[in-house]
């Protein structure tokens, strides 16, 4: 099918939502890594996929608005994908890069909303480290407000993820959910705080394909 | 009384000018005292204050023959609200701020959260400043809570909620208003020693008077507390790498609701070559409202050589 895009309020600005596939039941929400955009077509590792597959823009990113003055934290392009849960209901996610990351969160932070996240490889999947780096601020111009944002590339590649913080959200996610197993790790490069996450017990270890078909059969 | 749209407080002077800066198209409310041709001095404002909140502190400085400058964070005072908030962009409005008041190194003043920050900036920009004054401004190991993990996961897990909760909301927040009175009222818990006349004081400056009533003009989507990754202890390190003339001052009124309760011991082995660490066990985290004569003559003194 064609994509199509409809535009949800977040706060005074907007963010676009993309259909990549019609379908009845629970939604496969796609969150795209750090510098990147939704994808045109539905990709080949959601065939098993038998509900709609939707993709998000982040803020400052593809066809969603950009925010004067950046001022970006993962947490709030959590509230991002929260604006999609508030519309589409319950979602299954998969997060690639910083979208895995951002992924992670709101699986904590929403988990009777979100039925399962994949954490796969992707741009922005490091962050910042888990210590801070080396201090470093900067003022960019004003505008263009083009996207992808610079402030997001500069902003979304320095933030820290301690290892500890992200298992706090694992915790909530495992609590809270539904489902035995919420979090799937599929990708391969594994950052300390990723590293962290894969390690707990209750936490699966599955190739990408796999992770999705996993969650579609509790779809 | 009520009706009245002013109030006096003792020493209090509106600035002598306002003027606005620009960082990133975020547009910043400039506040000065003293005259223009006087050495500049900037002075960083905290959390949820804003830059008339120095109204009699400011004066002090200026009346010693400084040119004072102060500016609002965003989404604070007079400056513009912003789509999203960080400390990391707060950071960077100073830098904005400074570069575009500067030609070179100034000295600079920071309260709480703005003192904090400007750890982060001037370890990051070390040619902004000549001397560098933090008031009760210096988080550290003993600044995380005494809380058992079970108990701050539960407060992480409570924070999240809330502050997802009210971003969904966000097109429909607004400050609740009220009378000059009741405002003062609503802020007296975060400023418990802090005077009812200066509270009222407080409203008519950084309070907005709309048909039905008064409201504070800080972002409604901004709110105590959140959440996050950010540690403490990890200003210490931007203390520990600072070379240049720093004085340090500590409240240690713990039961202040206010500010981040590092006490001597947590900050000294951190200090900067020479630094200077002052401790005020019966002076609350407002020092410089508190005590403005006191603090005002602790800082002149300090800055004297650096004028």
């Amino acid at each position: 099918m064609t994509r199509t895009t409809e535009r949800l309020p977040n706060g005074r600005l907007e963010l676009a939502l993309h259909t990549l596939a019609e379908g009845e039941g629970r939604p496969l929400l796609l969150l795209h890594g750090l510098g990147e955009r939704a994808p045109l077509e539905r990709p080949s590792w959601t065939a098993a996929w038998p509900g709609p597959v939707l993709a998000l823009d982040f803020t400052g990113h593809g066809e969603s608005d950009v925010p004067v003055g950046g001022g970006y934290m993962p947490e709030s392009l959590m509230a991002d994908v929260d604006a999609v849960l508030a519309v589409k209901g319950p979602c299954t996610i998969v997060g690639r890069g910083l979208g895995a990351w951002v992924g992670l969160l709101i699986a904590g932070a929403r988990p009777e909303l979100v039925r399962g996240v994949v954490l796969a490889d992707g741009s922005g999947l490091v962050g910042g480290g888990p210590q801070p780096p080396s201090p470093y601020t900067e003022v960019l111009p004003a505008g263009p407000h083009a996207t992808p944002d610079p402030y997001a590339l500069l902003e979304l590649s320095r933030d820290v993820r301690p290892p500890d913080y992200a298992l706090d959200f694992v915790r909530f996610a495992i609590e809270g959910s539904e489902l035995a197993h919420p979090i799937v790790v599929s990708a391969r490069n594994r950052p300390d705080w990723l590293a962290a996450v894969a390690a707990e017990i209750d936490v699966l270890d599955l190739p990408l394909a796999e992770a999705v078909a996993t969650f579609a059969d509790q779809a | 009384m009520e009706g009245d749209d002013t109030r006096d407080y003792p020493g209090a002077r509106p600035p002598d000018r306002t003027h606005r800066i620009d960082s990133s198209g975020i547009s910043l409310a400039v506040n000065e005292w003293g005259e223009p041709d006087a050495p500049l001095l900037g002075l960083v404002h905290g959390g949820f204050d804003f830059s008339r909140t120095f109204d009699v502190f400011a004066p002090m400085l200026a009346d010693a023959g400084w040119r004072v400058v102060a500016w609002d964070a965003r989404g604070h005072g007079d400056s513009d609200h912003a789509h999203f908030y960080s400390w990391a962009a707060d950071v960077r409005d100073h830098l904005a701020a400074i570069t575009a008041l500067a030609d070179g190194p100034i000295p600079l003043v920071g309260h709480s959260k703005g003192g904090g920050q400007l750890l982060d900036l001037l370890d990051a920009r070390p040619c902004l400043a000549s001397a560098y004054v933090n008031l009760d401004g210096l988080p550290s190991h003993f600044s995380a809570p005494d809380i058992n993990d079970r108990e701050r996961r539960r407060m992480r897990r409570d924070d999240l909620t809330a502050t997802l909760d009210r971003r969904r909301r966000r097109n429909e927040l607004s400050r609740r208003p009220d009378t000059i009175a009741g405002l003062a009222a609503r802020r007296a818990p975060m400023n418990p020693r802090l005077s009812r006349e200066w509270l009222e004081y407080l409203v008519t400056v950084g309070a907005r008077h709309d048909d039905d009533g008064w409201r504070w003009k800080i972002d409604p989507v901004l709110h105590l507390g959140g959440f996050g990754p950010w540690r403490p202890n990890w200003s210490m390190e931007h203390l520990a790498n600072l070379d240049l003339p720093f004085l340090g001052v500590l409240s240690g009124v713990v039961d202040d609701p206010m500010g981040w309760k590092s006490r001597r011991g947590d900050v000294a082995p951190f200090l900067p070559p020479d630094g200077r660490l002052e401790f005020f066990d019966d002076v609350g985290h407002f020092l410089h409202i508190e005590q403005p004569r006191m603090i005002a003559d602790l800082v002149l003194e300090f800055l004297e050589p650096y004028r």
